[in-house]
């Protein structure tokens, strides 16, 4: 095996070599903090693995002494209730405006033009507003969100709708089928795999946006525990959430995909992203 | 009477003209073959039958009514690709335009059959899947069938609203040799058994000749070198194919040709169909 680009690892060495980026940031990390530490034991900016422990104890798995409650889970709860309401939000209206932009000439004449121009207003430009208008309550947090991302969504959307064969179309109205019947039978089913992925792609955003405005006006979440102790130069409670905030997004993105597979079977093998 | 009439049709986009002085009868249970050079505008005069296009003059009638202005169940089609629905099963598909013209509240809402309806339909999807032999496949998707299925498929698909006109665009094209003979087997029975008047499309002169009673031969009878898109194409020859001993010189030449080299497209856009090589 002469070239580099016909050389190829078996099973458990692409395994490794995954792992392996991982083992390097790993022990990377631990010696850079070790050898802080023992210069200066009270070092807070890499702490060591025991003081994550005491940390994760602390906001996991013991109640806090002034509200009786847990504040990683009270935190993470607020969180997902802020994205999960901003994203679906974002996706019912991304469905309705895509097909109806993606399907018919009037809607896209209508509504093309004012997407375009939404779609490049930097979201948190209008954080402000929002909170003004809102009030810093949970409407104007979620409202970033669906602000956010619902552009995209349309945009995205509505091409996939458009995208659809021209003879698809021609031949549902031949077999008899009204406007509402090719939307049903012909466009929604082909259009909820680009769904799932949309939102899948949605989802980095959407946290941006949660994480942005929980650092500036809030009382729990993810976003705003980290703004908070940054103050004391927390490291040891910033690091695990970002980690637990990651492998949140992980999860999200995986159950998103593995719902693509179990639901849209008749395209196997198109979505392998 | 005929079943459908053209007078005059003409079709135009701003200064190019695709098609002109088009008259043509054609009574039902016909099996029109179109043939004619690529660009010749013969995809373009189906896709006026199918009411995709409107044309810029002239005028066109079915059973006497003037051509509705959208496609509809009166006119079926098949295309060269993407005739049937990847999302749906074989089945599927074949029900679909029961359940589509499903004349009950919830059926017309939501284009779908539950419970007796449901099972009464693929009973008669099923015997239809027999003709055209997909029964063994009825719960695979699409996409995992040949082409040859396929459009075996969308043809099925197609009958279920019994369309007055059949219309179909190149249907077999993308199809090997062999494949296409057996296509050509099944839309023939499928033509007599059903009774029904079929346009079909085809840049294979051979293909036009076996499958069609009457064969078209779109062409432009006036050809300016220095303005390809002043003329536009009309019928110049419109041969009922039993009497194909007596087809003008020129075009049984071409015949000739196609015969002696089946592989080899029989001929090419280089100008005029018409224009004796």
């Amino acid at each position: 095996m002469g070239r580099l680009i016909n050389r190829r690892s078996g099973r458990s060495g692409q395994l490794l070599l995954g792992a392996l980026p991982f083992i390097l940031l790993a022990a990377a990390y631990l010696m850079a903090s070790d050898a802080r530490l023992a210069v200066n034991p009270n070092d807070k900016l890499l702490p060591s693995l025991e003081s994550f422990a005491d940390a994760i104890n602390r906001l996991a798995f013991e109640p806090d002494p002034r509200k009786g409650t847990y504040i990683l889970w009270d935190d993470t709860l607020a969180s997902l209730l802020r994205l999960g309401l901003g994203l679906s939000v974002a996706t019912g209206i991304g469905l309705v405006a895509g097909v109806a932009i993606g399907l018919l000439p009037l809607a896209r004449s209508a509504f093309a033009p004012v997407v375009a121009v939404l779609s490049v207003v930097p979201p948190l430009a209008v954080l402000p507003i929002l909170f003004i208008v809102f009030g810093l309550g949970e409407l104007a947090k979620v409202t970033l969100i669906v602000i956010g991302v619902t552009p995209f969504m349309v945009r995205d959307l509505s091409m996939s709708v458009a995208g659809l064969p021209r003879e698809q179309l021609v031949k549902a109205q031949t077999l008899g089928a009204s406007t509402w019947q090719i939307v049903t039978r012909v466009v929604l089913p082909q259009t909820l795999p680009r769904l799932v992925s949309a939102l899948r792609l949605s989802l980095g955003p959407a946290w941006l946006f949660l994480i942005s405005s929980e650092a500036i006006a809030a009382t729990e979440g993810l976003g705003y525990r980290i703004f908070l102790v940054r103050r004391y130069l927390a490291m040891d409670v910033i690091l695990p959430y970002v980690a637990w905030i990651t492998l949140l997004a992980f999860v999200l993105d995986w159950l998103l995909r593995r719902l693509s597979r179990k639901a849209f079977a008749w395209q196997a093998g198109e979505v392998s992203l | 009477m005929s079943l459908l009439s053209l007078r005059n049709v003409s079709l135009r986009y701003g200064d190019f003209v695709v098609l002109e002085r088009v008259n043509l009868e054609v009574k039902a249970q016909e099996f029109c073959a179109i043939v004619g050079a690529s660009g010749c505008g013969k995809s373009t005069f189906l896709r006026l039958l199918l009411s995709e296009e409107r044309p810029s003059g002239g005028e066109i009638r079915l059973d006497g009514a003037p051509l509705a202005a959208e496609p509809q169940a009166d006119r079926g089609v098949v295309f060269q690709r993407y005739s049937v629905f990847p999302h749906l099963t074989v089945m599927e598909n074949v029900i679909l335009p029961m359940e589509l013209a499903g004349s009950c509240l919830s059926g017309r809402a939501c284009g779908r059959f539950f419970g007796a309806r449901r099972r009464a339909a693929m009973a008669e999807a099923e015997h239809l899947l027999e003709r055209v032999g997909l029964t063994h496949v009825r719960n695979a998707y699409p996409k995992t069938l040949s082409g040859g299925m396929q459009q075996r498929l969308a043809i099925a698909q197609a009958l279920i609203p019994k369309p007055k006109v059949l219309l179909l665009d190149e249907p077999f094209g993308a199809l090997d040799p062999g494949t296409r003979q057996r296509m050509h087997e099944i839309i023939l029975t499928l033509w007599e058994e059903e009774k029904m008047t079929i346009f079909m499309v085809t840049h294979d002169l051979q293909e036009g000749f076996k499958l069609g009673t009457r064969l078209l031969v779109f062409d432009k009878l006036r050809w300016d070198p220095q303005a390809p898109e002043a003329y536009g194409a009309t019928i110049t020859y419109d041969l009922p194919t039993d009497r194909r001993g007596q087809l003008p010189n020129e075009l049984a030449r071409k015949a000739e040709l196609s015969k002696k080299e089946p592989t080899q497209t029989p001929y090419r856009n280089e100008g005029p169909f018409n224009v004796v090589q």
